[in-house]
């Protein structure tokens, strides 16, 4: 048993943590500024190059906030949608609507971003439909980002609260109505606090995977940039591995800060 | 305990100015291409222990479904006192449920499952905690509010699904088998605690179970369902004394049926030997019909006024009783003595009983 286990949590441990481990200690060397060679003495001087730097500070800011509105939007769409599937749509059309929600995954991601691309255009569709009613898109730029982001990462936020609405027995909801618990109490009282969990296990996916993106930054959203594309051209084009490992630990601490008020909000609790 | 007087009470109570807490009018249920419930009329009167009692899938829980308000019949109607609540939905009716898997809210702990129902009628704070703890200690429960659902036993989980449901002094409370998922020991005295509790809150309880010895030793009436129709409506005695179809005979218990015809004189021709004296309404003469007896009013003797003779084929020591198995030319019979018993397998007996303990059934069924 443990021979059998040594394998995968070895890798776990050397490939995982141990390339998080070798990104943190690169975060504190620094450049030589005249050489360009990686000076491995420990300072904090990229941070504070990142602290000080308002350009930095934006970009974080900026990173951190549209995932937030990204999550918030993914739940507040998927639950209608979860839990139709799960508590009311028949046995036929839940797994129609299974596959409905998994189709968009089996298409490239960048062919998505470039699908919206075109609907988000000058020219495009978008516009050509709001032209009537005197309206027109949000063209490029952060809103065309927060839509975008909003539909890459439904299915992740749907599918965890479909299966977490669907482990509430319905006998829950019958009680809830038997003791003079309307639909918006029962929502309240029973439902909300019973699939917490799982909203926030979709909005881990939701959270982290539009924090961790610079695709679709590049193709949607005019230069405005993530932390992610700040790490690709700091490590590919300025050869700053340092400043990209520093600025790398950002999106990370704010995860494991995440993940921590999560589970003070007692999300694990039932998993 | 289940006497006489409490199956004669069920007759003379419908017949009062109150109106019966449950009425249900040619109740009908239909799911796709299945009829779970045959045109279903029946009254529940006030204040009474009233169980639905029959083999699985013969629309006892639909019954029940339909009172509280979680489906709707597909025809008839559900009047609850005067007031007519077909149609109505499960929050608007003055009715609640124990449920067979109790379907206490998880997150909550003890307490907050049995305020849940007072919380959203807006009753003061001070009162809904004196309420709750009240209904706590009636169902044995005292200390335990912060406890959580999955920190409980089975027991003790169906008294805190019992007490949330009381504690909203409902006009009608519906159990659905809340005995069902207990073992056997902690079913027998939850039996007696159930009755004692009904008589505590004086509150109409309707009980659905497909244990007949839990409905006899509980409720007032009994109606025995059978493919969605109430085979017979009675006491528990009735019942079991005086079953009218061979379903009810042999659901309430073992019980000798013999077949025979009804003579001019009142009595019944057994197939295979004499004639037995019923002491029961009968058809006419030529009339086929059952003759039953149950197992603990036959003896082993010759001293009652109805007899046939036989040879012990079988004997058994069951506890309370020994059952011997008899046969006559009348058929098999199952005898069970009190006393161990003297006769041996093989011995030639005579068996007899009175004609009080002898029911007839139609033979048409
Ligand atoms: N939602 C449903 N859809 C289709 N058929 C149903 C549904 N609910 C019940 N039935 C059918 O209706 C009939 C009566 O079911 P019901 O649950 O009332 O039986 P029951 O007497 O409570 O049985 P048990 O003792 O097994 O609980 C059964 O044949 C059952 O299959
Ligand atoms: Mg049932």
């Amino acid at each position: 048993m443990s021979a059998l286990l040594a394998a995968p949590l070895g890798w776990l441990g050397v490939a995982y943590l141990g390339s998080l481990a070798v990104l943190f200690v690169a975060a504190f060397w620094r450049l030589d500024p005249f050489t360009a060679e990686v000076i491995r003495d420990y300072s904090f001087s990229n941070f504070r190059t990142l602290w000080e730097g308002e350009v930095y500070r934006d970009i974080a800011l900026r990173t951190i906030g549209i995932a937030a509105l990204v999550t918030v939007i993914d739940a507040v769409v998927a639950f209608p949608i979860a839990f139709y599937m799960a508590k009311v749509a028949s046995p036929r059309a839940k797994a129609l609507l299974v596959v409905a929600v998994l189709m968009p995954l089996w298409a490239s991601y960048l062919v998505k971003i470039y699908a919206w691309r075109i609907i988000l255009q000058e020219n495009g569709p978008l516009n050509w439909l709001l032209e009537p009613f005197g309206a027109s898109g949000p063209g490029f730029g952060n809103v065309a980002g927060v839509i975008v982001f909003s539909y890459l990462w439904l299915p992740y936020m749907i599918l965890p609260l479909y299966a977490g609405l669907e482990r509430i027995p319905d006998s829950l909801l019958e009680a809830s109505s038997d003791l003079g618990g309307k639909a918006g109490r029962t929502f309240r009282r029973v439902i909300l606090p019973l699939a917490f969990p799982a909203l926030v296990a979709g909005s881990i996916f939701t959270f982290s995977l539009t924090l961790g993106d610079y695709i679709a930054p590049q193709i949607v959203m005019a230069g405005n940039q993530f932390i992610g594309n700040v790490v690709y051209t700091n490590v590919g084009v300025a050869n700053n591995l340092p400043l990209a490992a520093a600025f790398a630990t950002v999106p990370i601490a704010v995860m494991v800060v995440y993940l921590l008020l999560a589970r003070r909000a007692g999300a694990f609790e039932s998993l | 305990m289940i006497t006489a007087e409490n199956a004669a009470h069920f007759p003379r109570v419908s017949k009062s100015p109150e109106p019966p807490d449950v009425r249900l009018q040619g109740v009908t249920k239909r799911f796709e291409d299945v009829l779970a419930v045959d045109e279903l009329t029946l009254e529940i009167p006030r204040g009474s222990f009233f169980a639905l009692l029959g083999p699985s899938g013969c629309g006892k829980t639909t019954t029940l479904r339909m009172i509280g308000g979680f489906e709707d019949p597909s025809e008839g109607r559900i009047l609850l006192g005067d007031h007519d609540v077909t149609g109505l939905p499960s929050y608007k009716r003055d009715v609640n449920t124990v449920f067979q898997s109790y379907a206490l809210f998880p997150h909550l702990d003890v307490f907050e499952n049995v305020a849940f129902g007072l919380k959203r009628r807006k009753v003061a704070k001070a009162e809904i905690a004196k309420r709750a703890r009240e209904m706590l200690a009636i169902v044995g429960l005292e200390g335990m509010d912060r406890r959580k659902p999955r920190q409980l036993s089975g027991g003790q989980q169906q008294r805190v699904a019992l007490a949330r449901a009381l504690v909203n002094h409902p006009r009608v409370l519906l159990l659905d088998e809340p005995l069902g998922a207990l073992d056997l020991k902690l079913r027998k005295q939850m039996q007696l605690e159930l009755k004692r509790i009904q008589h505590e809150v004086g509150i109409t309880f309707v009980h659905v179970t497909h244990d007949q010895e839990e409905a006899m030793t509980m409720a007032d009436s009994i109606a025995v369902m059978s493919r969605g129709r109430i085979e017979q409506l009675g006491g528990p005695t009735e019942l079991y004394e005086r079953p009218r179809t061979a379903f009810v005979a042999g659901f309430l218990g073992v019980s000798n049926l013999l077949g025979g015809t009804v003579t001019t004189s009142g009595a019944v021709r057994v197939d295979g030997t004499g004639e037995i004296r019923v002491d029961a309404p009968l058809p006419p003469a030529g009339t086929r019909v059952q003759v039953g007896v149950r197992p603990e009013k036959l003896r082993l003797d010759d001293s009652a006024a109805n007899s046939v003779s036989g040879t012990v084929v079988e004997r058994a020591y069951i506890g309370v009783a020994t059952q011997y198995v008899v046969d006559t030319p009348a058929g098999r019979l199952t005898v069970f003595v009190q006393s161990s018993g003297t006769a041996a397998e093989g011995d030639a007996v005579r068996v007899s009983w009175d004609p009080e303990s002898t029911f007839v059934l139609e033979e048409a069924s």
